[in-house]
């Protein structure tokens, strides 16, 4: 059964999310994980300090593992929050925010 | 169980003044089992942010503490592990409009005196400490020897200590009671799970050492303050110090039930800001209150406008155990031979455990103690009563 399938959605529900500068279909109710998943990826973030590979993990708001940045905003939980029309999700290298180290 | 295998103490409360208790008195040769009805540093240890504030004390019996405390925990950064984070990252207290600056310098200048470090900033220093302050402040106090600890971390280590020491620790074991002989001495700890016979008990149960005492037969007047802590996404260190406002003091020291928030915020090594703080008594409702939690945030953006931009991932509540004079109980209880209070920290506990512990101990062992446990002994409640 194909994820559309399971959402009982049909082609024209769907839209497109930007993944690392990929174009993916995603569907209404659709999380930013389910749509990076689909797409093949496991990981879209480095750790701070050794910057090893996180994607997935809890998947339930909790380990805060799977932090991507969405247009720009950094640490969106990719297991909460919906994918929306035209989101630029873009891979977290640390915290995302180097700008404010003091 | 092992429960009832005897012990010299019984410590109540696997908390951090529990473990730091638990660390002390195995240290000094005493068989030591540590009971707790939850998990480790399950209860307030596991809900503060880690504090050993030495800033926020007025001259008197607390800020000697204090003192003596921080130095005991620069000891202990030798004996603990990197990675309970343990930082002497100083605090900065600021005043947030003209009134305020002149009562925080004659504040710092009488800590001064009773031995404290407190530096003047002014105010075109304070981006100097603090790059991402608002500005516009009238000035500030830096105070280096504060510090700051992952408190379940650090808990959980002293336990680990302890454990080498011969002490035995004992989760999921509530207490339901204390055993007295006839002359009113202590005998034994109750668990759910059987009897720990034992020369003596410390009552480190926290904001739950109230109840614990009433087992003994000996009351004392510790209550919940519940508080509230925002934690945001990690960061690089965007806060470098503790930063707090100086209505904070006043808070601490208020005598209302109703809410009162003031403006603290921190970094943590492992990234996330931690941004508090309320203090509310309700009693044991842990019910997430938006209202504060709002406050909190909007406190936080005023002090640090850039937090505009960041977000916060989680909150949590805890609930400090205060007593009506804001003074920690340690010592012995003249009323029940063998019992030894070590709790009602309030929000300090974190900064005081190893200092409490230490008296605890020279108290229960007779060795001369370094400081007075006097003006936080159980028997001052019986003189205002």
């Amino acid at each position: 059964m194909t994820a559309r399938e399971t959402l009982g959605a049909t082609p024209e529900d769907g839209f497109w999310v930007s993944v690392g500068g990929v174009s993916c279909q995603a569907y209404d109710g659709d999380t930013l994980a389910a749509v990076m998943i689909r797409a093949g990826r496991t990981s879209w973030r480095s750790t701070r300090h050794s910057a090893a590979p996180r994607g997935l993990f809890c998947g339930i708001g909790v380990c805060q593992d799977c932090l991507v940045t969405v247009g720009g905003v950094t640490s969106v939980r990719a297991c909460l929050d919906l994918a929306r029309p035209g989101d630029v999700i873009t891979t977290q290298e640390g915290s995302g925010r180097d700008d404010l180290d003091a | 169980m092992s429960a009832a295998l005897p012990a010299d103490v019984v410590v109540i409360g696997a908390g951090i003044v529990g473990a730091a208790c638990a660390r002390e008195l195995s240290g000094a040769g005493l068989s030591v089992v540590v009971v707790d009805r939850g998990d480790v540093a399950s209860g307030t240890t596991g809900a503060g942010e880690g504090n050993i504030l030495v800033s926020d004390k007025a001259p008197g019996p607390e800020l000697d503490l204090a003192l003596l405390s921080v130095a005991l925990w620069r000891e202990l950064a030798d004996v603990l592990p990197r990675e309970v984070e343990l930082e002497a990252k100083g605090g900065l207290v600021v005043a947030t409009e003209p009134g305020a600056w002149a009562p925080l310098r004659a504040a710092a200048a009488a800590q001064r005196g009773a031995g404290l470090v407190a530096q003047e900033v002014a105010a075109d220093e304070l981006a100097g400490h603090e790059p991402h302050l608002a500005s516009g402040l009238p000035g500030g106090v830096l105070y280096p020897q504060d510090m700051q600890v992952q408190p379940m971390l650090a808990a959980a280590h002293l336990l680990r200590i302890a454990r080498g020491l011969g002490a035995r620790v004992l989760t999921g074991h509530e207490v339901v009671g204390i055993r007295r002989a006839a002359g009113g001495a202590l005998t034994a700890v109750l668990t759910a799970y059987g009897e720990i016979p034992c020369g003596a008990v410390v009552n480190a149960a926290g904001t739950w050492g109230g109840e614990v005492a009433a087992f003994a037969g000996a009351p004392i007047p510790v209550l919940p303050r519940r508080g509230f802590v925002l934690v945001t996404e990690p960061l690089p260190r965007t806060v470098r110090h503790k930063v707090y406002t100086a209505d904070y003091v006043a808070n601490v020291a208020a005598g209302s039930a109703d809410l009162q928030t003031s403006t603290v915020v921190e970094g943590t090594a492992s990234g996330p800001v931690l941004i508090g703080a309320s203090r509310e008594r309700v009693g044991f409702d842990r019910t997430t209150s938006y209202e504060v939690l709002a406050r909190l945030a909007q406190q936080a953006v005023r002090l640090f406008p850039v937090l505009a931009s960041v977000r916060v991932q989680r909150a949590y509540r805890g609930f400090r155990p205060y007593c009506p004079d804001h003074l920690p109980v340690i010592g012995p209880d003249p009323r029940v031979p063998g019992l030894f209070h070590a709790c009602g920290h309030e929000g300090a506990g974190i900064g005081l455990a190893p200092a409490t512990a230490l008296l605890v101990t020279q108290a229960l062992t007779g060795a001369e103690p370094t400081m007075s446990w006097e003006p936080f002994s159980p028997s001052r409640f019986e003189a205002s009563s």
